[in-house]
């Protein structure tokens, strides 16, 4: 009895210590978006006077003013329809463009294909920032700065999510496509009756990673747009951060405002993300 | 209704390996061909050439005497089940019946009667709302069959189609699939490698081996006279037993030494095998049905024979057995001329009922001459 009980005892000892473990690393992620959403909701001059104490997690009293005040002195309705307008095109755009040319990769024959496909593994592992330059240099050529084409067209095709669909599609079983073949359908008939409901987890997946990546992005923008007409909110708040006065509240109110976006993506498509990256684990 | 020919059609894959060589065969309107060979001849690609799957080396493929090598799959109006489905996950039975129809633009109302009546046809009815993922191994098969009949194609092509599905349920829906292509006479070419299935399903059977043809003829005339040591071999169940062995005359007329036995032959083989005189003095390869041999009396048989193993069927017993005699296998005899390397396998014999037989037990076997068959060395038929 007293070893069965010393047993249990350690087994939920072991499972405390696991919990805590958990509980410290989710803290460690979450306190600075707390920080962030209860200092939004502060009088602007208490949220640096109490950083350091309890209070910046628990306030005495909220209220949306700093909200109000983001609206009034900065166009934020304008750079958050900028932001969901370039990002939403470069999702969209991209999905359609990347998952078509995955599949040309993954299925269809044609001259070229190896050597584009070498092409394409070695594109992946360009840093932005080392074309960022030459791009510019493009841009400007086009007469392109300051228009929100400059900001969508170079985005959309992306090494990356076509790799994506690449190795979903190759894992796919072959006969799904041949059946709708013989069936009577053509190639893009195919593609979007047979291919696309079945990969519904590599879209999800393309779509999060793509719209994380380029909601945050903020060089390129910075270099292209010069005035506010097009600009995104990655650019607009840091402006608004150089906008006296210097009003705390207020910028926090901003930078909740510009997660919001995300934290709704992530979780209208979290099912189908999880589960995408779970399959494409499980293949290997 | 059309008919398929194939004209030296050849396949050899990007890799460079050749699968299909010089293939010639005509499945003519309405009937039903099978396509038998071990795993690996070739009889999926000879299907998916077919189908537009597969592009055709050389060669021509006619369907309704037309050339559709550069035909797409969509084309040619075919239709296929394949050996795991390939039913579309997404859709419910229904939208997989209708898929083929839609494609095809028919108008709805036609679609909906189609749909029902090859669903009345398959007693999938009451499943046309299910997703495949829910249904049984057996309800999936007659689902594929229900979207291939759809579409009244004008060829049936079948991969393995019962292959997934466990043994009872495969007597059964064979039967069924010989009853709809009858009913719906459409030209179908069947492939498996399961020679049973061959033998009961097919109007003509052709043998594949090592992506040659090696036979096509009716399941009896298969059976009765095969055209080489490997169909010999492959057909029936066991197949036929091949051995090395001599023609000489005596005073009784034809005698086959095999090992050493004498037997006499019959009236029966000499119509069989009418050049075989020319053949007196050299050896051969000679063929036995498991079915011909039998048990006698210690002394009076053909030989003696150590029992290797014995499988029961209930009315009869599968012996195996090892005899002085220089077994062939039948896959390789056709190459591997005249390598007696020793060990070959085991002599198989029918016998009836279920005695038990011991291992290393010695039986005297004997053999009907009539159930004997000769072969050049090389396997080809005499
Ligand atoms: N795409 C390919 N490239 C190269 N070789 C291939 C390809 N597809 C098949 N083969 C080879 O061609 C041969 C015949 O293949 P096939 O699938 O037609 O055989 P099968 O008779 O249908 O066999 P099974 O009964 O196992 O289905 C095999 O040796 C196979 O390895
Ligand atoms: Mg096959």
């Amino acid at each position: 009895m007293r070893v069965a009980s010393t047993a249990a005892q350690h087994h939920g000892l072991a499972r405390a210590a696991g919990y805590a473990v958990l509980i410290a690393s989710v803290l460690l992620f979450i306190v600075p978006v707390l920080l962030m959403i209860i200092g939004s909701l502060k009088p602007d001059d208490r949220v640096l006077m109490e950083a350091g104490t309890v209070k910046a997690l628990w306030p005495d009293s909220v209220s949306l003013r700093n909200y109000a005040d983001v609206f009034r002195r900065a166009d934020f309705a304008r750079f958050l329809f900028n932001s969901l307008f370039i990002t939403g095109s470069i999702v969209i755009a991209g999905l359609l463009v990347n998952s078509l040319a995955g599949y040309a990769f993954a299925r269809l024959r044609w001259r070229g294909r190896t050597l584009l496909f070498n092409l394409l593994l070695a594109v992946m592992i360009v840093p932005f920032e080392a074309i960022a330059v030459p791009l510019f240099y493009q841009v400007s050529i086009l007469g392109l700065r300051d228009t929100y084409i400059a900001q969508i067209l170079p985005f959309i095709a992306n090494a990356f999510s076509i790799f994506l669909f690449y190795s979903f599609f190759i894992g796919l079983p072959r006969e799904l496509e041949e059946s709708a073949r013989v069936d009577g359908a053509g190639v893009l008939r195919t593609f979007f009756f047979i291919i696309v409901p079945n990969a519904r987890p590599v879209f999800a997946t393309v779509a999060i990673l793509s719209f994380l990546t380029w909601w945050g992005s903020y060089l390129w923008p910075l270099m292209v747009t010069i005035g506010p007409r097009v600009r995104p909110l990655p650019v607009a708040i840091a402006t608004f951060y150089t906008l006296p006065p210097l009003q705390w509240g207020d910028i926090l109110a901003f930078g909740a405002m510009m997660v919001m976006p995300v934290l709704v993506v992530f979780v209208a498509f979290q099912r189908w993300f999880v589960r995408g990256v779970a399959a494409s684990a499980i293949k290997g | 209704m059309a008919a398929v020919t194939f004209h030296h059609a050849e396949k050899v894959y990007p890799d460079g390996s050749r699968v299909i060589s010089d293939f010639n065969l005509q499945v003519t309107d309405g009937e039903l061909l099978v396509l038998v060979g071990p795993s690996g001849c070739g009889k999926s690609t000879v299907l998916r050439m077919v189908a537009g799957l597969e592009e055709v080396s050389s060669g021509e493929i006619l369907i309704d005497g037309q050339v559709v090598n550069d035909w797409p799959p969509q084309r040619r109006d075919i239709a296929m089940v394949f050996q795991n489905y390939a039913l579309y996950p997404h859709m419910s039975v229904r939208r997989n019946l209708e898929f083929p129809l839609t494609m095809r633009r028919l108008a709805a109302a036609e679609i909906r009667q189609r749909v029902e009546r090859a669903a009345a046809m398959l007693n999938l009815t009451a499943l046309l709302d299910c997703k495949p993922r829910v249904l049984s191994g057996g309800q999936r098969q007659r689902v594929a069959m229900g979207r291939a009949i759809v579409r009244d194609a004008s060829v049936f092509l079948m991969d393995e189609p019962l292959s997934n599905l466990d043994a009872s349920l495969r007597v059964q829906i064979r039967t069924d699939i010989a009853a709809l292509q009858q009913r719906l006479g459409i030209t179908t070419l069947y492939v498996t490698h399961d020679q049973v299935e061959a033998m009961t399903l097919g109007h003509r059977v052709a043998v594949m081996r090592a992506g040659v043809l090696q036979q096509v003829a009716a399941p009896r005339e298969l059976y009765e006279n095969p055209a080489n040591v490997f169909v010999a071999g492959f057909i029936g169940s066991p197949g036929m037993n091949v051995v090395r062995g001599r023609l000489d005359t005596d005073d009784r007329g034809l005698v086959l030494l095999l090992g050493a036995a004498r037997v006499p032959l019959g009236a029966g083989i000499r119509t069989r095998h009418p050049g075989l005189e020319g053949w007196c003095g050299r050896s051969m390869l000679i063929g036995m049905r498991p079915e011909a041999l039998s048990l006698t009396e210690a002394g009076a048989g053909l030989m003696p024979a150590t029992v290797r193993s014995a499988e029961s069927l209930g009315h009869e017993t599968i012996v195996y057995v090892d005899a002085a005699l220089e077994t062939v296998a039948t896959d390789m005899a056709a190459t591997a001329r005249g390598t007696g390397d020793g060990a070959g396998p085991p002599l198989a014999a029918v016998l009836p009922g279920h005695r038990p037989f011991k291992r290393e037990e010695v039986l005297n076997l004997s053999v009907d001459p009539d159930g004997l068959y000769c072969f050049t060395p090389e396997g080809e038929r005499i």
